[in-house]
């Protein structure tokens, strides 16, 4: 199996632990991921200033993995969401697409409407038979708690995702989560945004959105918290310290992308997954693991 | 304050020609059921960010209000509200409609052009520099362009 790997903005600036990890899993799992030095932003950062520019850019990306004959897979939800978006409104012939093929064409492209967008956790849960991935397991997390958060953009809008998952009842990540060993539980407000967006705006609305979700988590007595998409974790993990201080709590929460915690049950280090890069700790966690 | 808006200053042909502006968008299908207020994480911190009351306000053309009260800036595009809408009104389109407009019209908070020209300029909100490539190199990653010229094709060369 082969993508066009979309990296995106911040992944490889601010969130390589998450990029290792899932390099290390797709190699085990014998799955190229192209790196496609080409690929520029998603164009989502700038859908809310300037929709007609962002959806070019989406549009530039794709018709690069069409000509090398690629579908695209990411790493970040909103990529991943806006690319699926951009390619549902070209995928049909007609005056948008001719407006966009008509700017593309001064860099040489077109874009024919054949690509298909996929997030990494997506292809894992859809395309991959779970025994597949289990053969590659050398440790059991059965001690581990987790929480997820499946966040907003990796299941919405659900109309431009056929239905791979429920956007109410999700539970692609957890049954890859189950996989490990590890103990999925639940919390109040599971669906509930990170408030990512908001931070450059108010970030006192946005802290206390994330805020909100640690608490939750840390009643249920979780372990950790399981995402998917680099804004959530910049949101719980990142800023986890800001949140809480002044509030009288310290929690400490590990926050790990699901592709560490699959390449922790595959037997990979910490180092390997870019875990001592996580900015809350996860030593009190990898030690029952003699990690 | 945008709560207070009077009616007198109501203008519905121009929101009717706003609605029909957004196509898709569904506006005038709202049929005011509050469920997309329900869901909408922003409203149960800041109860002055209602995604309902955006959209009345809209076909009522209190266009200029809702710019002006820099309110739709709290949106976070979740998606919480059309999934739950009833009437397949795209209240997160609409915001997006408005976040355009209001670039356009001089309302928009600094953070945000900021962050356009960024991309525009450099094809990524946090470009690459030699310094990123050097630590990617020592994790084994691959190192990316520091530079990025697509995007000045596509967007300082507009006038072709
Ligand atoms: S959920 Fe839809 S129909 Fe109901 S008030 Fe909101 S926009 Fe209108
Ligand atoms: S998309 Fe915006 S208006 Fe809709 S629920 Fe989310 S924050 Fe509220």
């Amino acid at each position: 199996m082969t993508y066009a790997f979309f990296l995106g903005c911040t992944i490889p600036a601010r969130s390589r632990g998450y990029e290792m990890s899932s390099r290390k899993v797709a190699e085990k799992l014998d799955f190229e991921l192209r790196d496609m030095k080409e690929f520029i932003c998603c164009g989502y950062p700038m859908k809310a200033s300037d929709k007609v520019s962002s959806e070019l850019m989406g549009a530039y990306n794709l018709s690069l993995a069409e000509r090398n004959g690629l579908d695209v897979c990411t790493l970040c939800s909103s990529c991943a969401s806006y690319l699926t978006e951009v390619a549902y409104h070209l995928a049909e012939e007609g005056p948008k697409r001719d407006e966009v093929n008509k700017q593309l064409s001064r860099l040489g492209l077109e874009y024919k409407g054949g690509v298909k967008v996929r997030h990494f956790v997506r292809v894992l849960y859809e395309e991959v038979e779970p025994k597949e991935i289990k053969k590659h397991f050398k440790r059991d997390l059965e001690d581990l708690k987790i929480a997820i958060h499946y966040g907003c953009h990796y299941l919405k809008p659900s109309g431009i995702y056929e239905n791979f998952d429920s956007a109410d009842y999700p539970k692609s990540i957890e049954k890859l989560v189950s996989m490990t060993g590890a103990r999925v539980i639940n919390y109040a407000g599971e669906q509930n945004c990170c408030g990512g967006p908001l931070l450059p705006i108010d970030e006192k609305t946005a802290l206390s959105l994330a805020k909100e979700k640690l608490d939750a988590v840390f009643d249920v007595g979780a372990d950790a918290l399981c995402v998917v998409c680099p804004f959530c974790s910049v949101m719980y993990d990142s800023n986890q310290k800001t949140m809480l201080s002044g509030s009288g709590t310290n929690f400490g929460l590990p926050v790990l992308y699901l592709t560490q915690l699959l390449g922790l049950a595959m037997g990979f280090g910490k180092k390997e997954l870019g875990l001592n890069m996580n900015v809350v700790k996860t030593k009190e966690l990898l030690k029952k693991y003699f990690i | 304050m945008i709560e207070d808006v009077t009616h007198n200053r109501a203008d519905l042909q121009f929101g009717q020609g706003f609605a029909e502006q957004l196509g898709d968008v569904r506006l005038s299908a709202c049929f005011m059921c509050r469920a997309c207020t329900s869901v909408c994480p922003i409203t149960r911190l800041n109860d002055s960010f209602n995604p309902f009351r955006f959209v009345r306000l809209a076909l009522f053309g209190y266009i200029e209000e809702v710019l002006e009260s820099g309110l739709i800036w709290f949106c976070t595009n979740c998606y919480a509200c059309q999934e739950k809408c009833p009437h397949g009104v795209r209240i997160p389109d609409l915001m997006t409609a408005l976040k355009n407009l209001a670039i356009k019209t001089g309302y928009a908070p600094r953070e945000v052009l900021l962050q356009m020209n960024i991309v525009k300029d450099q094809g990524r909100i946090y470009p690459i520099d030699e310094f990123d490539n050097k630590k990617r190199g020592k994790l084994n990653l691959p190192s990316l362009p520091v530079s990025c010229e697509a995007v000045s094709t596509l967007f300082n060369e507009n006038s072709e």
